[in-house]
């Protein structure tokens, strides 16, 4: 009985996701199940029923029911400076050698509501490449990215970024950033006239500039291993030769179909710098 | 035949640096099942648990990797600040969800992603600490027919944990933390 449940719910899984495909174009089938199937439990109780394919008539006739689920499906929990010491690698390290270019294309891969892309704005004005650096940052979430593009964030979490700013080596004071009125605190124009917020859908989009830094922080572990080697797969053919990718501070290019394509440059930072062509 | 169980899943919380080196002391390297740990731990620990846990026991412990495969003879513990979750190919998965019961890693996450997989296979573990979290995964452990085992609270540093899951489903086992890892080891070797 237990089994065939089990059995039953896989089914209704891949009719789900096979829905979604059909009536959006968004592609969840080859997301990592573990987690996709909680998210997807979470919104069958929030809706109070009982079986994933009674979910199925409600997000192919109600779009704003489709739009909650892919409010689930995309994970909009990060920060500013998140591990800092990554961002001091990139400062540091990264941002060194990019200085020679006479553009300077970075892409921020899954920005979310923007915290990572105003970062490393950030860390441009201060070493003095901002305006020669473009700053791409997409997402498939529309609602966070228009969180994003205004560039406003609860002032309660400015303590937080703030030293998150210092450990990363900020030069500063992160206050010169923002304006901070009442409870919000808005980033600086000058910060976000240089970040572009784009839709961009890693399940069917292609590549789209040439890059020269890619971050792409905790994505992949969403993915299962076919769809993290085809997203791989195009941040590598976005990369100009020697060109950086980040990862998220779990995440490895190991066992990868580009793992031989790419060097570490700090393993412990999961910095990669793609190989040049022999 | 195959074997009946197939994976044990640990949680525990406030006293559990003490807890899991008592237990996992117990296992002898070549132990017959994977045995995978949510430890509570502030979001920026190094790998100090790691390292010191695989110092004490006889098992390897290491941390829990990304797409890693599950294999016997290993604890694999939960990296701070993600949840760990394993997928039906038997490897692990990690997410930067929000905290479930205030806690990443999420005991109850962990557990009812091993319920899905190993089923009836799976014995689950809740030691010493002072919240709830874990007990609906205990629950659903038994629910999908494993194994459930919780350390008896009087021996718990703090018992909060091990009784709110004694509250929230039906424990095959109530055992002193002495008593735990001999318990697992008489399991394997069924």
């Amino acid at each position: 009985m237990e089994k065939e449940g089990k059995q039953l719910e896989i089914f209704e899984i891949d009719c789900l996701l096979e829905a979604i495909l059909l009536r959006y174009g968004y592609d969840f089938r080859n997301y990592a199940k573990a987690s996709l199937k909680r998210r997807i439990h979470n919104r069958l109780m929030l809706s109070n029923l009982d079986h994933v394919s009674e979910m199925i008539p409600k997000i192919l006739y109600e779009e704003g029911y489709f739009s909650d689920f892919l409010g689930d499906m995309s994970i909009t929990v990060t920060e500013m400076f998140r591990n800092p010491a990554v961002f001091k690698c990139i400062r540091q390290q990264v941002v060194a050698k990019l200085r020679t270019y006479s553009r300077i294309n970075i892409w921020n891969v899954g920005c979310a509501t923007g915290e990572e892309a105003y970062s490393i704005a950030i860390i441009l004005e201060e070493e003095g490449l901002l305006d020669k650096a473009h700053i791409y940052a997409t997402d498939y979430d529309n609602e966070a990215l228009s969180v994003a593009k205004k560039g406003i964030y609860p002032v309660s979490v400015m303590q937080k970024y703030t030293d998150n700013y210092l450990k990363a080596g900020g030069l500063g004071s992160f206050s010169d950033y923002y304006q901070a009125r009442y409870e919000v605190a808005k980033m600086k124009s000058n910060l976000g006239d240089k970040i572009t917020f784009a839709h961009h859908n890693l399940m069917r989009d292609g590549s789209f500039a040439e890059m020269h830094l890619i971050l792409c922080r905790n994505v992949l572990i969403y993915f299962n291993q076919t769809l993290q080697n085809s997203v791989l797969s195009l941040l590598r053919d976005s990369l100009v030769h020697r060109g950086f990718l980040v990862l998220g501070d779990k995440e490895t290019l190991s066992f990868s179909s580009v793992e031989d394509e790419f060097e570490a440059f700090d393993m412990e930072k999961r910095v990669y710098r793609k190989k040049n062509l022999t | 035949m195959k074997k009946k169980y197939q994976a044990v899943v640990v949680g525990a919380s406030m006293g559990g640096m003490q807890a899991l080196k008592i237990l996992l002391g117990q296992l002898p390297e070549h132990f017959q099942l994977p045995v995978i740990v949510v430890q509570h731990q502030v979001a920026d620990a190094d790998g100090f648990l790691v390292n010191y846990l695989n110092r004490q026991c006889k098992i390897r412990v290491k941390e829990a990797c990304f797409n890693e495969i599950i294999l016997a003879s290993n604890v694999y513990i939960s990296p701070p600040a993600y949840h760990l979750l394993i997928e039906e190919e038997r490897t692990f998965s990690l997410s930067v969800d929000l905290p479930v019961n205030y806690s990443i890693p999420s005991i109850d996450v962990l557990f009812e992603s091993a319920a899905d997989v190993y089923g009836e296979h799976l014995v689950g573990v809740i030691l010493t600490g002072a919240n709830s979290d874990g007990s609906q995964g205990l629950d659903k452990i038994k629910k999908a027919g494993g194994l459930t085992l919780v350390q008896d609270p009087t021996t718990a540093e703090a018992p909060e944990m091990p009784n709110s899951a004694i509250q929230a489903t039906k424990i095959d086992h109530i055992l002193g933390i002495e008593k735990i890892g001999v318990f697992l080891r008489g399991l394997a070797d069924d």
